[in-house]
């Protein structure tokens, strides 16, 4: 009758140390991750190892998990459960390798900054305890900004932005991190088309010298268009993987199911993926 | 001991008794307005405000004392103080909104500033009339020993007015409190409850004073709210609860200040309402400390007992110590590691609602939303039978298994 | 001339001395909307130094400042507390833990028997410059470089200077990661610039100025030095350094004007005693304060322009 119907016994790892030897190259990888808010999860018992040199895209439906994804995988907030590790070491060793671009509304733009020190701050590891940004540091942040053409706004208070500016003096605070992966939060939620394109150049270049860019992402039209990977929660993981394994029909529908048309699911999984390039 | 008791007890003289019902009547109308206050978010507003009497109270002393030769009728005091206070309310509100500056900036400015016109008004009683002037200095930190029986009395029939005030208005303060959207939608004047609200508010702040002093009097519109925000979730049982322990501290703290000298009444009067609050924040069955951190742990315990079932059932290595450690004391897993026949039986149960949930959340995904707590609700209690039945019945069907052989 | 370095020099010292170390941090205090934790500060102070009498006996700067720390330390700790286990919003959580802290405080100070000393509440509440007498400086400017009569001089100068130093230092030492704690505490935290530990070390210092400034102007008008010439001073300028520039000057501004108009306003409109020069300080920043809300060049903020 039986044994075949009995699940096998369980393997077991001694420490964490184990979970980062199962993924050392990865950037980041996450196992078990489960963070709640009260008694219910927002994110229930998540796996997942970030491709070294990918472009991943995690989408979602709204209130799914995704900016919570990010900032427990970060430790920014408490976790229920959940390993991390980032290049096979602890986060709190790796995370200087990370950049993280937070969404745009979660700072107070009325604040007394220009661009220029916005993006300086970036250099905070570089420039060392008991310093100030000297003129090198400075040199640095504004070739970043002139990689995201915001050179010419160098002096401005950061409150005189549109919000596609904005964006782009966060990417170069990012850029100015020099960090092996890069995490975005809705990067381009109310961003003009011009910007839009100008910060999707920025990470493909990234991308073409090695780096790894994971971006939480609000456009599913847009998707096989800038991604090459793609990371789809509803408070589980659903699906992972290569955009053309993973972004199904089958698993949208799993992952929205109730929250968009069958039509707009098909349209969204037939996107022409972008060219290779 | 005695003397206390028999305070209780209303026994230890008229005016003791009066001064023991105003304060309960005050602690009643200020934990019954602050309560709206605190579901408004408006709290510290009420610190600039009482802070702010103190230039209008020395003001209204002078006047009086040139014309009447006394200065100290508590009404026109009290009135003076309100008229200061009420610029201050006003000055708050401007800065917050006409300048960038955030409102805890106006709050702190209107706060210090009116004290310090105050103060310096002060010194220019103290200059002009020697002696006279010591009754001021009681509106600091409060003091009812001394208090004439007409000023106990006017304390407490105007507490009285205040209760009755936010009685009658208590549907549009519950409304704009909870959600003035939805109360401007239902055709209430926001802007005119908001006003009416803070002037009750700043009412309760100037009747105050003599009691408890202009520092300590802020503390009776937040504590008891506060306190009674553990008992309820509901604004209509927190209003009377708050009320109650601003009550219950009023007459209580002044039963004990009449005891003896170095008893300020307004700080014994806070001193209970802050037992209170500790013990409710302690105690609560609802949202009590005790409760919520043994809740907290019982959840995590069940998140994490829940994910090492499923890493057993599916052959996944097991990396979380914790997780271990719940497996372990629950008699699912060996020291070594392997399963034990009641940890296979666990695996193969959770196992089998994880493909029923799948299965759910595929057919409905938008119920499936509502009820899914991710396997840390027992399935009976989450769906009902009927529903669980049909959809093992698919399973089967579908695969011609049940549905914990499909899980597999 | 000896008369005003008898009686008025010390004072303006230490009344634009406290004011300038309070905008100092107050710039941060309002930037980070903590403006009220100067308040609680402030308030706890009294009680810090009456726990630290009770403890030593005497009235000593550095107990009452290490007990007003102390104290700060314990309300902030003990606010966080309340809040996070209560679930309640910051400002009710203040609000409820201060004002008990502050009672106890009160209550205290009435029972223990102070009658040999002088702490009673209202010159806790509001200072006592007048008191600052430089008895040596009535032998003339002479006094001024005599280190004999300079030895003489009221230590409240000196220990506000010595805290002066020690806020400047620390404002150097931590600027960046001030600036960036304040303006993006998520990043400050993923990038590794303690905004936490830089925050906590923020409150202890305002408890330590507060106390240092507790003799100059007593402590709750200390919370109009922490806000109001910090707040004016935003409402003028776009940038940081500028705004601290600012601060300063409106501070030093406030206490000499007045100090000079508690001390010598009344005589000159023919009264023939002085009134509260902290309440006069606090209420001239007021009006600067004001002034600034009316007029000052960046009282709106910056509205977003077209891209």
């Amino acid at each position: 009758m039986a044994t075949h119907l009995v699940p096998k016994p369980a393997l077991v790892a001694v420490a964490g140390r184990a979970f980062g030897d199962a993924h050392p190259e990865s950037p980041l990888a996450v196992a078990g991750l489960t963070v709640s808010y009260g008694d219910k999860p927002v994110l229930f018992s998540v796996d997942y190892a970030v491709p070294p040199g990918a472009m991943v895209a995690v989408v979602g439906p709204n209130g799914a998990g995704k900016s919570t994804f990010i900032k427990a995988a970060l430790g920014i907030v408490p976790r229920v459960s959940g390993e991390i590790t980032v290049y096979g070491r602890p986060l709190a060793e790796g995370l200087e390798r990370i950049a993280y671009v937070p969404q745009r509304a979660s700072v107070d733009w009325d604040f007394p900054a220009t661009v220029l020190d916005v993006v300086v701050m970036g250099l905070y590891r570089e420039i060392g305890l008991l310093r100030f940004a000297g003129r090198r540091h400075r040199e640095r942040a504004m070739a970043c900004l002139e990689r995201v053409g915001m050179a010419a706004f160098a002096h401005r208070q950061i409150g005189q932005l549109s919000g596609g500016q904005q964006q782009r003096v966060f990417l170069a605070r990012a850029l100015a991190q020099n960090a092996d992966l890069t995490i975005m939060d809705e990067p381009f939620a109310g961003v003009d088309a011009a910007t839009e394109r100008a910060i999707v150049e920025v990470l493909k270049a990234l991308k073409a010298e090695g780096r790894t860019i994971v971006c939480v992402h609000h456009d599913l039209a847009t998707v096989p268009l800038y991604f090459d990977h793609v990371l789809l929660l509803n408070v589980r993981k659903i699906a992972d993987g290569p955009v053309a394994a993973a972004f199904t029909p089958a698993a949208l529908q799993e992952t929205y199911g109730g929250r968009l048309t069958t039509a707009q699911i098909d349209e969204a999984a037939a996107a022409p993926a972008a060219s290779a390039s | 001991m005695d003397l206390f008791l028999s305070a209780l007890l209303l026994q230890a003289g008229y005016n003791t008794a009066v001064v023991s019902i105003g304060a309960a009547l005050l602690g009643a109308g200020a934990g019954a307005i602050g309560s709206f206050v605190l579901l408004r978010k408006r709290s510290l507003v009420s610190d600039a405000v009482s802070h702010a009497t103190l230039p209008g109270l020395a003001l209204a002393f002078i006047l009086m004392a040139l014309v009447t030769g006394d200065g100290r009728h508590l009404v026109g005091l009290l009135v003076g103080a309100a008229a200061s206070a009420g610029l201050g309310l006003v000055a708050v509100e401007w800065v917050a909104r006409r300048t960038r500056l955030p409102e805890d900036a106006a709050i702190g400015a209107v706060l210090s500033v009116f004290f310090g016109l105050g103060i310096v008004l002060l010194t220019v009683i103290q200059s002009l009339d020697t002696g006279r002037q010591a009754g001021i200095a009681a509106y600091l930190v409060g003091s009812t020993a001394g208090m004439l029986k007409s000023e106990a009395e006017t304390i407490a029939v105007a507490s009285f007015l205040v209760a009755l005030a936010v009685f009658v208005l208590r549907r549009p303060f519950v409304l704009v409190a909870f959600d003035p959207e939805y109360a401007a939608a239902r055709g209430i004047d926001v802007r005119r409850t908001d006003l009416a609200m803070m002037g009750l508010m700043l009412a309760v702040t100037v009747i105050g004073l003599k009691v408890a002093g202009l520092v300590l009097i802020v503390a009776l519109t937040i504590i008891p709210p506060v306190a009674a925000r553990f008992w309820t979730n509901r604004p209509e049982p927190m209003v009377v609860i708050a009320a109650a322990i601003g009550a219950f501290s009023g007459y209580a703290g002044a039963a004990i200040s009449s005891t003896g000298p170095g008893l300020p009444t307004g700080s014994v009067i806070v001193l209970v309402a802050f037992a209170v609050f500790l013990a409710s924040l302690v105690v609560s069955p609802q949202r009590g400390a005790a409760a919520m951190a043994f809740a907290q742990l019982a959840f995590r315990r069940r998140v994490h007992a829940r994910q090492g079932l499923l890493a057993l059932a599916h052959g996944e290595p097991i990396y979380d110590g914790l997780t271990l450690r719940v497996l372990r004391r629950a008699g699912y897993i060996r020291r070594d590691g392997v399963a034990t026949l009641a940890g296979r039986a666990a695996a193969a149960a959770a196992s089998r609602e994880e493909a029923i949930w799948s299965l759910y959340r595929r057919l409905n995904p938008v119920d499936a939303a509502n009820a899914d707590h991710q396997g840390l609700v027992p399935l009976e209690e989450a769906l009902p039978p009927d529903v669980v039945a049909d959809l093992e019945r698919r399973l089967r069907g579908e695969t011609g298994l049940t549905a914990a052989e499909a899980a597999r | 001339m000896s008369e005003f370095l008898m009686l008025s020099l010390v004072p303006m010292l230490v009344g634009i001395l406290a004011a300038v170390i309070c905008a100092l941090l107050g710039n941060f205090l309002v930037l980070r909307r903590q403006s009220l934790v100067g308040d609680a500060v402030s308030h706890v102070a009294l009680p810090g130094i009456v726990a630290a009498f009770l403890l030593t006996g005497t009235i000593a700067a550095v107990p009452m400042m290490l007990g007003a720390a102390a104290s700060a330390i314990v309300t902030v700790a003990l606010i966080e507390l309340v809040r996070r286990v209560g679930r309640i919003e910051p400002g009710a959580a203040m609000g409820v833990v201060f004002t008990a802290v502050f009672a106890l405080g009160v209550l205290v100070l009435e029972q223990s028997d102070t009658s040999t000393v002088h702490l009673d509440v209202e010159h806790a509440l509001y200072g006592n410059l007048e008191s600052l007498i430089w008895f040596a400086g009535a032998t003339g400017p002479s006094a001024l470089v005599d280190p004999a009569a300079l030895g003489e001089l009221p230590p409240q100068l000196g220990r506000l200077a010595v805290v002066l130093v020690v806020v400047a230092a620390f404002l150097a030492a931590a600027w960046k990661e001030l600036f960036i704690g304040t303006f993006d505490p998520g990043f400050a935290r993923a990038i590794g610039a303690r905004p936490g530990l830089v925050g906590m070390a923020l409150v202890v210092l305002v408890a330590v100025a507060a106390v240092a400034a507790f003799d100059a102007v007593g402590s709750i008008i200390v919370i109009a030095m922490f806000i109001c010439p910090a707040a004016a001073a935003r409402l003028m300028t776009d940038r940081l350094a500028p705004q601290l520039a600012w601060s300063v000057g409106f501070a030093v501004a406030s206490a000499i004007v007045g100090y000079v108009a508690a001390g010598y306003g009344p005589l000159w409109l023919g009264f023939a005693d002085s009134v509260s020069a902290a309440g006069m300080i606090a209420t001239v920043s007021g009006l600067i304060l004001a002034v600034a809300c009316l007029a000052a060049p960046r009282r709106h903020g910056n509205k977003p322009q077209a891209a």
